[in-house]
């Protein structure tokens, strides 16, 4: 089971493309990353509040509805957050052209 | 159930039916209003009321107190852990970190994420959704929207006793400070109480001035260092040049000497350009400008004497009120006078005679600004009495492009660093000119009515998007102009370099006339010169010109009395004669129809 979990973030963390991924539990604090700390720290509080508004904007307008993936593009790369129960994954990618 | 109240009564007892008819009307009465009764009444004035029902209502003003604000930095430090846990601690933190992904909600959630993520990144890396299908073409064309500017912010003196603001000048670096230089001009006008400081303000921050310099007599000019932003050198109303580092507080590093100053107020001090980087250079109506370094203000280092006749007199010198210096040529440099000569100077010249290269005559009046054109070096502007004129170098007659007389005195101009064909104006009536010479060259483009006072100084920060002005009552006020004011257009500095070389050619041309009336004039009066009986000739025909017209004129006179005369004579019986013809003319009437 273990294995599985790391065989699976292994294989994001290794495509083509990514720059960083980091897991943040539900306190913010980020349980495993690529990054280094400050920037990961960094991520994490930020974009925790930013998924929850989105999830929250999500249900509002149809509670039945949920949010699978928040995407930022930005000229630089893409981040995408992708929340779960408790949970909070996080990928920056550079999108290749 | 309902309560319900019947009333009946049977048809029979309403008694008989009713019958109507037609009856024809008579009248029954007629009161004819009594105007005996009017006696017993007085009539009031018509008075306008409205009236409404709703609630009395006033009007209040209130203004709030100012709100004092500081800003500050903040240190964040990580968060969210739980309280047992340090996250400075490297250990800690690790463990707790094995111990959530030991967790099974951790590594459900993490398979379910890892395999949405996972569909998502292989989309990303297989089509860039956001790629440009067709490359559009650059720049579509912008509105021409009418230009404008809006005031930003308005730095008032925090004294009581207002003082003019005559002095600006922009931080070097960004140009996030401005310093200006409150003094007061009209003769004898200062009180004892007036304070002698003078400001500089973050923009950012109207309420409170950020640095106070403080002289030991009102600053009239003062210039920030190009090459150190943390010094400036101020002109002093008693003629010292004082010399400041924000660094080292309020109070000046140094004073110039009073014995080797300037004897009157020192109207401008610009910084040189040197290796050093701590020369420069004043000017002031006691007709010297002297050089200065800033490491030793005991003694200038040079001194120029404006004497037109470059005797170095210093009775006769003209006294300085504007000074020009253009980075770019180091060895030369103008200043405009008190009266409205500007004068071009040669700072490497070998005597001091040959400093002064030429003057160039335009104004009535003291010239109050000079400066010239950043994109074309030998084009200037100077504003003095009610014009404001754009020179070249090389036509010593005359401007070559000149505004018309203003309806008030123009204070201080300067041209836009970023757009050569704007320049901006201040006045005495409180306006802010800005002219466009590629646009309109009568009449500026904009002009702002900026304060009730007169405005006093003026200064373009280096962006070319912000003007401070400063007024009478020791106002600053911050303006940004519209981008299209402040945005070089296409073509904009060959247009303007055409219309510069047109008018100067222009000038030229005229000049060249002007020359050649003059020979021409000189020639004929040397001719004369010559010939003496020529000369004489020339007299007497002269005078006998001045003769001929004259009994020619007594002549006409004569004549024309003795034809009235004539006629005066003859008009009895021309008059009679015609009386005649018209009474024979009346009676042929009045028998013209038994006649005919």
């Amino acid at each position: 089971m273990k294995v599985d979990v790391e065989g699976t973030l292994k294989r994001i963390e290794s495509y083509k493309g990514v720059i960083g991924t980091i897991v943040v539990n539900a306190e913010g604090i980020p349980i495993r990353s690529t990054l280094d700390n400050s920037t990961t720290v960094q991520y994490a509080g930020l974009l925790r509040h930013l998924a929850a508004m989105a999830r929250s904007s999500v249900r509002d307008i149809d509670p039945q509805n949920d949010l699978t993936v928040l995407r930022i593009h930005s000229k630089k790369y893409e981040i995408m957050v992708a929340p779960e129960n408790n949970y909070l994954l996080i990928v920056i990618q550079n999108p290749c052209e | 159930m309902e309560i319900v109240h019947v009333d009946t009564k049977l048809r029979r007892e309403f008694g008989p039916p009713a019958l109507f008819s037609d009856r024809i009307e008579e009248l029954l009465l007629d009161l004819h209003p009594d105007p005996s009764l009017a006696a017993q009444f007085i009539q009031k004035t018509h008075r306008d009321q409205a009236v409404q029902a709703c609630r009395q209502m006033s009007e209040h003003q209130i203004n709030t107190e100012r709100f004092q604000s500081n800003s500050c930095g903040l240190n964040h430090v990580e968060g969210g852990w739980p309280k047992d846990i340090n996250p400075n601690e490297m250990e800690q933190t690790i463990r707790f970190r094995k111990k959530v992904e030991k967790d099974d909600g951790y590594i459900n959630s993490i398979l379910q994420l890892g395999s949405v993520m996972e569909h998502r990144i292989k989309q990303n890396n297989s089509i860039d959704i956001y790629q440009q299908y067709f490359d559009e073409e650059e720049e579509v064309e912008e509105i021409q929207e009418p230009p404008s500017a809006k005031t930003i912010n308005v730095f008032r003196d925090p004294n009581e006793l207002k003082r003019t603001i005559t002095g600006l000048s922009w931080h070097p670096d960004g140009g996030r400070k401005l310093a200006a230089a409150y003094s007061c001009l009209e003769f004898q006008k200062t009180s004892r109480n007036t304070s002698l400081d003078s400001y500089i303000w973050d923009i950012e921050n109207p309420n409170h001035p950020e640095v106070t310099l403080k002289p030991a007599s009102l600053l009239v000019c003062l210039d920030y260092n190009p090459k150190d932003s943390h010094t400036l050198v101020g002109g002093c109303y008693n003629g010292q040049i004082a010399y400041w580092d924000t660094r080292k507080g309020s109070q000046p590093v140094e004073y110039s000497s009073m014995e080797h100053s300037h004897r009157d107020p020192v109207y401008k001090i610009i910084w040189l350009q040197s290796k050093t980087g701590t020369d420069a250079f004043s000017a002031s109506t006691d007709g010297q400008i002297l050089w200065w370094d800033v490491r030793k203000l005991s003694e200038p280092t040079e001194r120029l004497v404006l004497d037109p006749s470059r005797e170095g007199n210093l009775d006769r010198a003209l006294g300085a009120i504007s000074l020009e210096f253009e980075a770019t040529m180091p060895t030369k440099f103008m200043v405009g006078t008190e009266q409205g000569l500007v004068v071009s100077c040669n700072r490497k010249a070998k005597t001091p005679a040959e400093k002064i290269v030429c003057t160039y005559d335009g104004h009535h009046g003291p010239i109050y600004a000079l400066q010239r054109n950043p994109f074309f070096p030998k084009n200037f502007l100077t504003v003095g009495d009610w014009t404001a004129r754009i020179w070249s170098e090389d036509i010593k007659e005359s401007s070559i492009m000149w505004s018309k007389y203003q309806m008030s005195y123009l204070m201080d101009a300067c041209w836009s660093p970023v757009r050569p064909s704007i320049f901006f104006t201040v006045k005495m009536d409180g306006m802010l000119d800005i002219w466009d010479i590629l646009f309109k060259q009568s009449d500026p483009t904009l002009s702002l009515k900026v304060c009730d006072k007169p405005l006093y100084s003026l200064r373009v920060q280096d962006n070319g998007r912000l003007v401070a002005c400063g007024s009478q009552s020791g106002e600053a006020t911050l303006l940004e102009i519209c981008s299209g004011l402040s945005t070089l257009q296409k073509n904009e500095k060959s247009l303007v370099a055409a219309m510069f070389e047109r008018e100067t050619k222009r000038e030229k041309i005229l000049e060249a006339r002007q020359r050649e009336i003059r020979l021409k004039e000189r020639s004929r009066s040397e001719q004369s010169k010559d010939d003496e009986t020529g000369r004489e000739d020339d007299e007497e025909d002269s005078e006998q010109l001045i003769a001929k017209v004259e009994s020619d004129f007594y002549s006409l006179v004569e004549a024309e009395f003795r034809r009235r005369q004539r006629r005066e004579e003859t008009p009895q019986e021309h008059n009679k004669e015609v009386k005649n013809g018209v009474e024979t003319d009346e009676t042929e009437d009045e028998t013209g129809e038994t006649r005919k």
